[in-house]
């Protein structure tokens, strides 16, 4: 049955109504064996492979807790700027579904692990600050293959396969306090809002977070109020929203539809609703004569999760930078050294930027410091197949290289030979100088001498200078350089040709 | 004398001497429950190829020298509750007729690596819901004392075959006495372990915090032999506790009640109680006293309260462990005829699959956790828990373990509380407040009634991981009985000698 | 709180809400005992318990853990072995009405 709805264009829906959104996202972690039993969690194998009796809800089976799944589910919480309970437990929620071994599932109800959090997101400019209402851990469902249907969709469905793999993976649930205030912007909202949130559950490591695969999956919960009014309409809630991008439609559509509803003077209905990927719009679920009742209590085959507050912080110092901190970083350093966005790019996909940023804090002037790492070292990095960052010289030695070349000890030529020496493992750069004798010449009379002796080598060229034709002084200059092994102040020997021909 | 009227103590000595071999102790046992067991019904399954097999294993193993277990070549006999890989698994129920699990109870596990002899699995009320295992859909079992009377549940059949002489030891379950009250009425001795002192891996779950798999036998070192080899930690069950078995086996055999404070719970007495049961409870207080324990009065006033507080408790749980049952993936399933749904098969498989008593305590649950009820029925009664947890405490600090019958009334008739669920479910008094704090208590035979010459239990409690003190008592109290009848409880039953 | 009586309509809803298809005769035998039942336990309701804690472990264990290592699993021959109807390795199961 296809009931087209009726639509109110977006501008004037937002015009006259403000939109309210909700949106609950599930996070497959990446942990390697399930939630309450020790299953292999690898996706796309043969079905029924990796169950248990646990996993299968048999007769007599018991969970036992994934210790790594509350760590995962704590750091989530923390980068998120939750409090973490002190003492929680897990609960049975009630319901019958094939897909569902026990036909309860254990999560978590009134007492979750994280609570009251933030997320701020980048909308237009401005700063959103999406409130978290809580986070908790539950376990996944198995996965139905409907058969005998047109679409293999559950409608017209003859029978249902069920696979077990994935019932137990352990879910860690991320609920939104309602958000409000968006306005127009409410769908965009939505899906940076989801994609900030998977960028840092990304950064965390806790899980691989595809949305295509479904390890990162969204609910959105939409209700219009009218403006002005401060009462709110029921919500709906949309399923089966598969993208970043679905996101942000199942919004602007929900919108327009409810707004449309509304106008007409009828009710919104609090249903579940479904979106379709082809046409971005929703339509409604299987509707049901009575509303669900979960029955939920405390899981009595679990004892309370109580982390310590030591555990906590422990794995709060051990917290990778958000994404949004990095970006900060990222941008003050990048005025802090006055370096284009070009260079700043190039920095980071060399894996440069913690290098350049210590080599600075040892006392490198910033273009001094990102030069030599995006230059030479950078150069060397790639001929021998490795990371600059992996490159056998440290930042401090970079800086003190930096200081030899601008004090005049060294010129940009002898700093690329006491990089080797450094790289080759022969000591600090003063060692690799003294060693090597690589000190720029800075005695004049060494200097006059191998001048003259330059000038007396090349009689045609030295009279080319005389006469004007300053530029032929590169010649004298190179053969200077030549006879001094490099060693010689380039800029001070042209000073002394051109002032001995003058 | 008779390999079956053998204690498992006598025939683990008897079995380490090489004076009698496994398999012709299996084999006696087996004989024995084709002698008995078409009246008594205690068995559901009986494995007699895998018993002998094991057996001779157990043979084989200790001719070549190899140290074994104490119960190594004892025969058991396992409540059809425990998951066993090889045998069936029907929980007494319609709806997992001919179940094999593919996997065995951590229990199950335990007494083959001791190198038990597991006989078989033994009849149980459907679920382990009852008093009588009336409730079984495959039949009652009997009372060997006196086959009109029922052997109590919802171990019945455990407690039946270790009455009947068709097992030296066997285990059961207890959630709300249904180990404790079975052993009362078929004049054995039964134990209900500290919760968490034994695993519930495998073990179907009926009422998840309430039920302790536990030891049933004839004398109560048998039982103390059978609980040391069944208990300990189990890190596949996570309420299990991590505590080291308490020393019962040396408690059995120590007896010594000598400056014990026993207190007598004054409220599990009165009304309802039959009067040839409070007289021989008394009479066995006074055994006690005599003995050296210092015995006084204890109240414990919400005990009153644990019979409701059990009856919202075990039900919402259960309601919820049973739903699993679904027509899904194992078991009965019935209507699939292709013009049914998915639910519409649950539906009918479950009405059909489940008997009345479950469908009863389903739906007692479900009505208990619904939104609206909760706090005043399942919440209540969660907190009347904690004030009996309390009363337990206080108790506790007085006295080092407390007394009471083990059941208001030797066994009833079969048929006679069918049709009266309330009735039935005061079979389980006494019994219930130990299942709701967690806590060790034991029944052992304390005489019989002289009004119909069936046995009484006499119940002992003991605080959380003190399950010693349970047989330190229950062995005293047996010695001076057995002293005083001259011989066993049991050799006096009419009901057996066939 | 007065104890409420249970009607045989809601012992019909909770036959649904638990997936089991009473039969009339059924829901007349069962709607009055549950009523006789549910009356006797509501006998919990004469307890005061005010600002007592309710409890759902005796034992008072928290923290109960397991490493994140894999353990053995079943085939899925075992994990089938039970299945009323199987189909390509799969759980066959009547078709499902709809999604919650």
């Amino acid at each position: 049955m296809t009931v087209t709805d009726t639509l109110v264009p977006y501008p004037e829906a937002v015009e006259r109504y403000e939109p309210l959104m909700g949106l609950e996202t599930h996070v497959e972690l990446g942990t390697r064996t399930k939630m309450f039993c020790g299953c292999a969690t690898t996706f796309g194998e043969e079905p029924n492979s990796q169950v248990c009796p646990v996993c299968l809800g048999l007769p007599g089976s018991l969970p036992v807790v994934n210790r790594m799944a509350i760590e995962h589910a704590i750091r989530i919480g923390l980068a998120l700027n939750c409090e973490i309970a002190s003492w929680c437990r897990f609960a049975r929620k009630n319901y019958f579904y094939p897909d569902m071994p026990k036909n309860f599932q254990i999560s978590q109800y009134d007492e979750p692990l994280c609570t009251d959090g933030w997320l701020d997101v980048t909308v237009d400019g401005g700063t959103v600050r999406v409130g978290i209402e809580r986070v908790h851990l539950e376990e996944d469902t198995g996965k139905s293959l409907h058969v005998g249907g047109a679409t293999g969709r559950i409608h017209g469905a003859d029978h249902s396969l069920v696979d077990y793999n994935r019932a137990g993976i352990p879910l860690v649930e991320i609920v939104t306090k309602p958000i409000t205030g968006t306005g127009a912007n409410a769908p965009e909202v939505a899906r940076i809002y989801v994609t900030e949130l998977r960028d840092l559950l990304r950064s965390l490591g806790v899980s691989d977070v595809r949305m295509e695969e479904g390890s990162l999956r969204c609910d959105v919960n939409t209700s219009l109020s009218p403006r002005g009014s401060g009462v709110w309409g029921t919500r709906t809630e949309t399923k089966n929203v598969n993208s970043l991008r679905s996101v942000e439609r199942a919004v602007y559509f929900e919108i327009e539809r409810q707004a449309a509803v509304l106008d007409a003077g009828g009710r919104i209905k609090q249903e579940t609703r479904h979106f379709h990927e082809d046409t971005g719009t929703t339509t409604p679920g299987r509707s049901k004569e009575e509303a669900q009742d979960y029955r939920y209590f405390p899981e009595p085959d679990l004892v309370p999760v109580a982390p310590s507050r030591d555990w906590v912080e422990q794995i709060r110092a051990a917290l990778p930078q958000t994404p949004a901190e990095l970006r900060r970083v990222r941008a003050e350093q990048r005025i802090a050294w006055n370096v284009s966005e070009a260079d700043m790019t190039a920095l980071e996909n060399a894996g440069a930027l913690d290098r350049v940023a210590e080599t600075v804090a040892a006392g490198a002037s910033p273009a001094d410091a990102s030069k030599w790492w995006l230059g030479e070292l950078a150069r060397r990095a790639n001929d021998a197949g490795i990371e600059v960052a992996d490159l056998d010289i440290t930042p401090a030695q970079v800086a003190r290289i930096a200081q030899l070349v601008s004090t005049g000890t060294l010129n940009d030529r002898l700093a690329r030979d006491v990089i080797d020496g450094v790289l080759a493992g022969h000591g600090g750069p003063d060692e690799v100088v003294a060693a090597r004798g690589l000190a720029v010449v800075s005695d004049e009379d060494a200097l006059t001498a191998a001048v003259d002796e330059a000038i007396a080598a090349h009689p045609d060229v030295a009279a080319k200078i005389r006469d004007g034709k300053v530029t032929a002084a590169g010649v004298l200059v190179g053969a200077v350089m030549k006879a001094t092994r490099g060693q010689a102040d380039g800029t001070r020997v042209r000073e002394l040709i051109l002032a001995r021909l003058a | 004398m008779e390999l079956t009227r053998m204690t498992a103590a006598e025939l683990s000595a008897a079995l380490a001497a090489s004076e009698v071999s496994a398999t012709e102790v299996t084999q006696a046992h087996l004989d024995r429950i084709a002698a008995v067991d078409d009246r008594v019904h205690a068995f559901l399954h009986v494995a007699a190829d895998s018993a002998l097999a094991q057996a001779a294993d157990v043979d084989t193993r200790r001719a070549a020298g190899e140290r074994l277990a104490p119960l190594a070549g004892v025969p058991v006999a396992v409540k059809d509750v425990f998951t066993t890989e090889n045998m069936p698994t029907t929980c007494g129920s319609r709806i997992l007729a001919g179940w094999h699990p593919p996997y065995d109870a951590t229990i199950t596990q335990r007494l083959k690596q001791a190198g038990a002899i597991i006989l078989g699995k033994t009849n149980m009320d459907e679920f382990a819901m009852g008093s009588s295992t009336e409730n079984s859909a495959f039949g009652p079992s009997r009372n060997p004392w006196d086959l009109t009377k029922v052997p109590g549940g919802s171990s019945g059949g455990s407690a039946a075959a270790v009455a009947a002489y068709a097992a030296p030891l066997a285990i059961g379950t207890d959630t709300g006495g249904s180990i404790r009250q079975p052993a009362a009425v078929c004049g054995i001795v039964g134990t209900k372990p500290t919760y968490g002192g034994s695993s519930r891996y495998g073990v179907v779950a009926f009422a998840s915090s309430l039920d302790t798999p536990g030891p049933f036998g004839r004398t109560v070192l048998d039982t103390a032999l059978l609980h040391e080899a069944i208990s300990g930690h189990d890190p596949m069950d996570s309420t299990s506790i991590d505590a080291p078995v308490p020393p019962v086996v040396a408690a059995a055999r120590e007896a010594d009640v000598s400056g014990m404070r026993i207190g007598v719970v004054s409220e599990l007495s009165g009304d309802g109680y039959q009067p040839g049961v409070l007289s021989r409870f008394a009479e066995a207080v006074e055994l006690l006293e005599s003995l050296g324990a210092k015995v006084s009065e204890v109240s414990c006033p919400h005990f009153g309260y644990a019979l409701p507080s059990y009856y919202l408790i075990a039900p919402s749980e259960a309601s919820s462990n049973l739903a699993r049952f679904d027509a899904m993936r194992y078991g009965l399933r019935v209507g699939d005829d292709g013009t049914r749904d998915a639910e519409e098969v649950m539906a009918l498989t479950r009405e059909q699959g489940f008997g009345a008593e479950v469908k009863r305590r389903i739906i007692l649950g479900a009505y208990a956790l619904s939104s609206g009820y909760y706090d005043a029925y399942y919440g209540k009664a969660q907190q009347v828990r904690t004030l009996i947890i309390r009363d337990f405490d206080a108790a506790f600090g007085q006295v080092d373990v407390l007394v009471s019958p083990a059941t208001p009334t030797t066994a009833f008739g079969l048929g006679e509380r069918a049709d009266d669920p309330m009735a039935m479910y005061l079979a389980d008094l006494c019994t219930i407040p130990s299942d709701l704090a967690g806590n060790a208590a034991i029944s052992v035979p304390c005489g019989l009634a002289p009004e119909d010459g069936l046995p009484v239990g006499l119940q002992v409690m003991a605080p959380a991981l003190a399950d010693d003190r349970l047989y330190r008592v229950a062995a005293a109290a047996e010695a001076a009985l057995v002293g005083r009848w001259g011989q066993p409880l049991l050799a006096s039953a009419k009901g057996l000698t066939s | 709180m007065a104890c409420m009586p249970i009607t045989r309509d809601e012992v019909a809803y909770l036959a649904r809400l638990s997936r089991i298809a009473l039969s009339d005769a059924e829901l007349d035998h069962l709607a009055p005992q549950l009523d006789q039942i549910i009356t006797a336990v509501g006998q919990v309701q004469q307890v005061a318990a005010e600002g007592i804690p309710p409890t759902s472990h005796a034992t008072g264990l928290t923290n109960v853990f397991r490493d994140d290592e894999p353990r053995p699993c079943l085939t899925p021959g075992q994990a089938l072995a039970a299945a009323p109807a199987v189909e390509q390795q799969r759980f066959k199961v009547p078709r499902i009405l709809g999604e919650d």
